[in-house]
């Protein structure tokens, strides 16, 4: 297992193997061997239902690996508990068209793990949710229900929600999935301001991992990529690795070359 | 772990009988069918012993946020169904309490009108038939509701944010049930027997008001106030438990969301009976 005393592991995971999240004993990929560090970038690219979701799930803790080891902060996440709530507070997530709570406003949602783990009326949240959804550009849409807006301002509410907390690693399950070209160049800018140390963070570095089923828009030379194909996990390294790979699923996903502002 | 809760309760018939071929034969059928009901019934055991612990366990945390869901399920459960209860008491009072009160006065038999009412009223009809109203119209509510957050991975981004679905969701509305069916119930047998009167009084029953409610009075025991408070409570906690159990304790698609709201109302409506046939033998032993 890797581990560096600057940059600590943030996830490691040892012969991991993956179940679904419908049916845990389903494996949808086998033997995962997967070290992130603090203040990487990981871009994890696959195929639809190549079981990226259910990796990036294991990675946050939501569902324990059938066989192997996940460790989330040096904490394995077969003992994450209420004990452990603090390790899970330091992990946000982003699903995968947002999994927005239907039932609240957009600021209700974004409000909720604050004045949960805190124990604040909302009252007293007003001001950091107002905040963030200004960051956000969410402003306009704070008394709108989900249900009420596209899919490019759910996932940034989303966003916003895993961000409240302000976690030191952020999961985003295919966060560019059904958003239009405007809404993708803001939130590659936004997730690379993050990675080096939003302002509205303090400056720290986030450490991210992101899953994919296009790798072209990704191309950045300092992050590092992964690859899911056929149950089977590979560390492709970074992007000129990527670039140069002969792997048949890779060439897939960097079908054209795509003119890009990022 | 809580993301562990879809495994632990994953509906007896996905897991169990996935691989499974046809019956061979009705009494193969008839062994399934009795597995299946065994299995549901350590199900439900297992999410009303888990829901009674987080609520015993939680029971000072988020309360900021816990409260006013706890509220809403009340005013859901309960405070939003007054005017349909109050039809309801009125219909009960004409169909049942007035055409009693009629017959027995009409055979001299006025000495055992409020026993009759007590047992009738207070202690078997008014709290079943609460029960089985708020189950209609609350408690398919519920599995819609949670079945539809299940399928749409609500519950899901719950665990991620590190709140405790079962405390999010379940505990307000076991709560807010509980209270809601005792509260309609007593409103339920005030109106019944209120209205029951005047349907009587309208009649020209020879029964003045004064006798008929000091008769219902005397009839009445400590007991019966102790045992309704507690069967409506059981009412309410067991509905809601078979409701939200079938909405949120198993993965769910969105096109299963019917099929469980079907399967958790039928299930509701034997709970209640088996509830009430446990307190018809408490009646009976005390």
């Amino acid at each position: 297992m890797s581990e560096n005393i600057s940059h600590p592991a943030v996830i490691e995971m040892s012969a991991a193997r993956i179940g679904a999240l419908r049916d845990t004993l389903f494996t949808v990929v086998e033997h995962v061997d997967w070290s992130v560090s603090s203040g990487e970038f990981w871009v994890v690219a696959g195929r639809q239902h190549s079981g990226k979701s259910d990796l990036l799930l294991h990675a946050g803790g939501l569902i324990t690996p059938s066989r192997g080891s996940c460790r989330v902060f040096g904490c394995e996440t077969k003992n994450f508990g209420e004990a452990q709530i603090a390790e899970r507070l330091r992990i946000g997530f982003v699903f995968a068209g947002g999994n927005l709570f239907n039932q609240l406003t957009i600021a209700e949602n974004v409000a909720l793990p604050l004045r949960y783990q805190r124990n604040y009326p909302l009252k007293e949240v007003a001001g950091v949710v107002e905040e963030l959804l200004e960051l956000l550009e969410l402003t306009p849409f704070a008394d709108n229900t989900p249900s009420n807006l596209t899919v490019n301002w759910r996932q940034r509410a989303a966003l916003a929600r895993a961000l409240v907390l302000k976690p030191e690693l952020l999961l985003l399950d295919n966060p560019l999935g059904g958003l239009d070209g405007r809404h993708r160049q803001w939130l590659m800018r936004f997730l690379e301001q993050l990675w080096s140390g939003h302002q509205y963070f303090g400056g720290r570095p986030m450490t991210l991992v992101v899953t994919a089923d296009d790798l072209r828009v990704w191309q950045h030379p300092q992050w590092k990529y992964a690859m899911l194909d056929e149950k089977k996990f590979s560390v492709l390294g970074a992007w000129r690795e990527v670039a140069a790979a002969r792997i048949p699923a890779v060439k897939e996903l960097l079908a054209e070359p795509v003119e890009t502002t990022i | 772990m809580r993301g562990d809760l879809a495994k632990a309760f994953e509906l007896a018939n996905t897991q169990v009988f996935r691989h499974a071929s046809l019956p061979k034969s009705y009494t193969d059928l008839f062994g399934r069918k009795l597995f299946l009901a065994l299995l549901t019934i350590q199900g439900l055991g297992a999410f009303a012993l888990i829901t009674l612990g987080v609520m015993l366990n939680k029971f000072n945390v988020a309360r900021s946020v816990v409260q006013p869901r706890v509220r809403h399920e009340i005013s859901r459960a309960g405070v939003a169904l007054m005017p349909m209860f109050l039809f309801i008491a009125l219909a009960l009072g004409f169909l049942v309490v007035g055409q009693t009160v009629s017959a027995l006065a009409k055979v001299g038999a006025t000495n055992y009108l409020g026993s009759t009412m007590v047992i009738v009223i207070v202690r078997e009809l008014g709290p079943l038939l609460t029960a089985v109203l708020v189950l209609a119209r609350v408690g398919t509510a519920n599995v819609i509701e949670l079945g539809t957050a299940r399928a749409l991975g609500e519950v899901e981004a719950l665990e991620a944010l590190g709140i405790d679905p079962v405390h999010y969701l379940i505990v307000p509305r076991v709560i807010g049930m509980a209270l809601g069916i005792f509260a309609l119930t007593v409103y339920l047998i005030i109106g019944a027997l209120g209205s029951g009167y005047l349907f009587a009084f309208l009649q020209d029953v020879p029964l003045g008001p004064g006798d008929y409610f000091k008769q219902i009075a005397e009839a009445l025991n400590w007991l019966d106030f102790a045992l309704l408070a507690l069967k409506t409570v059981a009412f309410g906690f067991f509905i809601a438990i078979v409701t939200c159990y079938h909405g949120l304790a198993q993965p769910l698609r969105l096109e299963d969301v019917s099929r469980v709201a079907v399967r958790a109302v039928t299930q509701g409506v034997i709970v209640c009976v088996l509830v009430d046939a446990v307190f018809i033998v408490l009646y009976l032993v005390t």
